[in-house]
């Protein structure tokens, strides 16, 4: 069984003056995956994410996602597309309540809608007690979940999530990953980057970047098997070894 | 005793950063506080290096007071924040001749104590920090804590965000650093470096629930762990919810660890139920524990 | 000393490597004078004027004939009744009016007080201001020369002439007030802004757990503004005098020493702002509104304080912008000595002390 393509990058290129962040890369993301972006910080995950949101224009090579050329319908893809990242996410002045009403507005969901998503997500992340507090007021491993919840507020088909677990607690990053796993269920793909190696094992695909190109790319088994290793991270270790 | 932390508390305006935290750091020895963002590390780094004040308690460094001595201790300890403290527009000579020169010394003087790691950075030598790769900068950075031979070493999450290779490298150094008779406290978010640590405290909304070698740690851990492997692991996950008294279930990824309250529950057990699900390519384990699931298995 | 050199060695890294900070520290001085000396002026040039002349004698054609041949204005018209005065208003060449009363020439020389009306078209407030009182002192000016060719001796004869700035060129009260602004900014908000970015970045944390005491950091932060102020202290005066010829009557000596005074001032002030400003937009934002608009609106540079409400003039007075404004002035237009303006000197020292008192007791050697 052949699995449809929702993302597909062929020798995507980005420049910055005399420094190639990322150096032609190509592959394909299958819809209903998780798929693991990993490498270091500034390796070009980043830059490469921006690209296939449509809010860098890549130098030279082409991006399809869910069916469109983001180069030139950008603002297409922007509706079909959900994006988290750690650094910002939500508005840490509003309530939740509001950040929810907020991003359901910027995507033209209706206010009815928006009434019924609110009160189930609340209610979903076990939120009532604090619905009308800041968002800054809560623990960082609440903030990251209802997060990527409101990132999927207009049902998009996939959800890009820039380090989302960065420096929270083991726990939530499990239930984090659980929700993960459930929304890919109900047939979201996921493109996730991290710096946790050891987070891979969560993806059915995973890609490691190193400087600007992708290195490796299969599910986390194979990838362990073909370098003869028990983790992801002596995965990465090799792999750099490799390239040495 | 190089550090000396005696029921140390600290609140900011609406939150409790550190509740009556106490422990103890033996002169050369390598200590790891491990944490998730925002359980206080940072704080307890800064109350140490004598940047903050507590409210309560009591903290020595190097046999200086906190509050009345600080500027002893600023004189013998060398302090490396989170986010790498670096003059991005100053190259890596440039930001290592400035250190140098504030703590009154020469890269000449103390070379050796840096050289292991100065030569790995020496051919970028001219090049900005700004164009540092992650775990070059995070090499600099040690340097320039370094450079004026401090007794006591503080690291905030020193390698948050660093590729892996960068990572390993930089224990190696932390090791190499152990063996000078540097004191060494690290704090990182990364379970799998508690291990390399000599002791370690956990540290989570504030509070040190924890304070032993890694080894100890694992080896006091009571509770039986379960690795469980199957064909479909999301469906083994809410098979495994629905076991009574069951006390945890955490995902690994390819496979999932599990802890019953019982201890007449048995592998035996879980196999039969988990064979009445239909699971295919069933595999289970009991094994030792983890750092990680220690962190998340303690109440 | 070593460390001390050490770091503005550092410093100075820091500033010629920033675009920014060298187009602040070496552009906007060169482009403010230029600026205000050419562009952005008070002076006025062939104003069109209208006059209904209800004497028309010898003495309102002189006068007329007078204005006429001054460069400022040029008579567009000549009016015959008031019906007409809206008229040429709401056509909108017209900018101001001159009106004389019926026999004009024979109450001045019966010295019984004639009338002239000056009506002007205010929707430009600046130049209907600039240009009656050019007018005026047109007026002023003719009636003297008249009274003194009547060889009446007595009575009083008074002088009109434009005291210090006989041409009454701008340029004279914006070299010392585009000289203030640059000074503020490149030494208050400059300085917040470097310290603000070591806060920033969190270098501050590793200096302040160093064996350097934390004033030898502001220190050192501060010396190089010292240095780069002066420069550009000498620029500003050098561009005022070769450029657009203004004098230096006074004193080099005392113009050098109150500027550091000056400078010194305002690099206590981007301490004071370093104390609280934790980012660099904050201390941007605390500069800017704190410090460079009261300097532009309150220190006489482009706002005359004589002609300000009460309570701004009072507020003035706490501005120490408008007393190194007042000292320049007087060293480089009036020639005054130090016995002239000590009391202003003695001001900006009471407040740069206060400064210096208020940012050490602000000042923290920790974190909070």
């Amino acid at each position: 069984m052949e699995q449809e393509n929702i993302i597909q990058v062929n020798e995507l290129t980005k420049k910055f003056g005399d420094f190639v962040a990322v150096k032609g890369i190509s592959f394909e993301v299958k819809k209903g995956e998780i798929f693991g972006f990993l490498g270091a910080n500034g390796a070009g995950k980043t830059t490469a994410m921006k690209m296939l949101i449509g809010i860098s224009k890549p130098t030279s090579g082409m991006a399809i996602v869910a069916g469109l050329n983001v180069a030139q319908s950008a603002n297409e893809v922007k509706k079909n597309i959900g994006y988290m990242s750690q650094k910002f996410s939500l508005y840490d002045d509003l309530t939740i309540k509001e950040n929810i009403r907020f991003f359901g507005g910027i995507y033209g969901l209706k206010p009815k809608t928006i009434q019924e998503k609110t009160i189930d997500l609340i209610q979903r992340l076990e939120l009532e007690k604090v619905a009308d507090e800041r968002v800054g007021q809560l623990p960082l491993g609440w903030k990251q979940k209802l997060a990527f919840s409101v990132a999927l507020l207009h049902e998009p088909k996939i959800v890009f999530l820039d380090e989302p677990t960065g420096g929270v607690d083991p726990v939530t990053r499990r239930q984090f990953w659980e929700m993960i796993d459930e929304e890919a269920h109900n047939g979201t793909t996921i493109f996730v980057t991290t710096h946790y190696m050891d987070e891979a094992e969560y993806c059915n695909r995973v890609s490691i970047m190193v400087d600007g190109k992708i290195e490796a790319l299969d599910t986390p088994k194979k990838l362990k098997e073909q370098f003869k290793v028990s983790s992801m991270n002596d995965v990465f270790l090799k792999l750099a070894r490799n390239i040495e | 005793m190089s550090i000396v932390v005696q029921n140390i508390s600290k609140s900011f305006k609406t939150v409790q950063a550190l509740q009556e935290v106490s422990f103890e750091v033996k002169e050369g020895e390598l200590f790891g506080l491990i944490g998730p963002d925002g359980a206080g590390k940072t704080t307890l780094f800064r109350i140490l290096t004598t940047l903050l004040l507590p409210q309560n308690g009591q903290a020595f460094v190097a046999g200086f007071d906190v509050k009345e001595e600080y500027k002893s201790i600023r004189n013998c300890v060398g302090y490396m924040p989170g986010r790498f403290s670096l003059y991005q527009d100053l190259t890596v000579e440039e930001n290592l001749t400035f250190f140098a020169t504030t703590f009154g010394t020469t890269i000449e003087e103390n070379y050796d104590l840096i050289k292991d790691i100065y030569v790995q950075i020496e051919p970028f030598k001219n090049r900005r920090a700004k164009d540092l790769s992650g775990g070059m900068k995070q090499k600099l950075a040690l340097c320039c804590a370094l450079i004026h031979a401090p007794k006591v070493l503080f690291l905030d999450e020193p390698t948050t965000g660093v590729d892996p290779v960068s990572r390993k490298e930089f224990w190696e150094m932390l090791k190499r650093l152990k063996q000078q008779n540097i004191t060494i406290l690290v704090s990182t978010p990364y379970m799998d470096e508690a291990s390399l640590c000599d002791r370690i405290a956990f540290i989570q909304n504030g509070k040190i629930f924890k304070i032993d070698s890694p080894q100890n740690i694992i080896r006091d851990f009571q509770p039986k762990i379960y690795e469980v492997k199957s064909d479909d692991m999301y469906q083994l996950l809410s098979d495994l919810k629905q076991i009574p008294d069951t006390k945890s279930t955490f995902s690994f990824g390819e496979s999932i660890h599990y802890i019953n309250e019982k201890t007449e529950f048995t592998k035996e057990k879980l196999q039969t139920y988990l064979n009445e699900k239909a699971h295919k390519n069933l595999d289970i384990q009991l094994i030792q524990a983890t750092i990680e699931d220690v962190f998340m298995n303690a109440d | 000393m070593k460390r001390f050199l050490g770091f503005v060695k550092k410093e100075f890294y820091h500033i010629f490597r920033d675009k920014r900070s060298i187009f602040i520290l070496f552009g906007m001085p060169i482009i403010q004078i230029m600026l205000f000396g050419f562009a952005i002026t008070n002076e006025i040039n062939n104003v069109n004027i209208a006059i209904l002349d209800k004497s028309n004698d010898a003495e309102t054609k002189q006068l007329i004939a007078k204005i006429d041949a001054s460069h400022y204005f040029n008579i567009e018209q000549k009016l015959q009744s008031d019906n007409e005065i809206e008229t040429v208003f709401k056509k909108g060449k017209i900018k101001l009016v001159l009106v004389f009363e019926k026999d004009f020439g024979q109450k001045l020389t019966n010295q019984s007080q004639p009338k002239i009306q000056i009506v002007s078209d205010a929707t430009d407030p600046n130049v209907a201001n600039t240009a009656t009182n050019y007018v005026n002192a047109i007026i002023q000016n003719y009636i003297q020369e008249e009274n003194q060719g009547n060889g009446q001796q007595s009575g009083l004869v008074i002088d009109s002439r434009f005291l210090y700035n006989p041409d009454m060129r701008s340029v004279y009260t914006f070299v010392p007030g585009v000289m203030t602004v640059i000074l503020m900014l490149v030494s208050a908000m400059m300085t917040s802004i470097s310290i603000a970015r070591e806060k920033e970045i969190g270098t501050m944390e590793v200096l302040l757990v160093s064996p350097l005491h934390p004033f030898q950091v502001i220190l050192g932060k501060v010396f190089p503004y010292v240095f780069l102020s002066l420069i550009n202290a000498t620029v500003i005066v050098s561009l005022g005098v070769f450029v657009f010829g203004m004098p230096i009557r006074g004193s080099l000596f005392l113009l050098a020493a109150e500027s550091v005074l000056f400078i010194i001032t305002a690099l206590s002030l981007g301490i004071l702002i370093s104390t609280v400003a934790q980012s660099q937009q904050t201390a941007m934002l605390i500069s800017m509104m704190g410090l460079m608009l009261p300097v532009i609106i309150l220190s006489g540079f482009i706002f005359p304080i004589a002609s300000m409400p009460l309570p701004m003039q009072i507020m003035s007075n706490i501005i120490p912008a408008k007393w190194f404004i007042i000292i320049i002035k007087a060293i480089m237009l009036k020639g005054s000595d130090f016995s002239l303006v000590w009391k202003e000197t003695l001001i900006l020292l009471g407040m740069t002390l206060f400064y210096i008192l208020l940012s050490v007791k602000k000042y923290k050697i920790r974190l909070e």
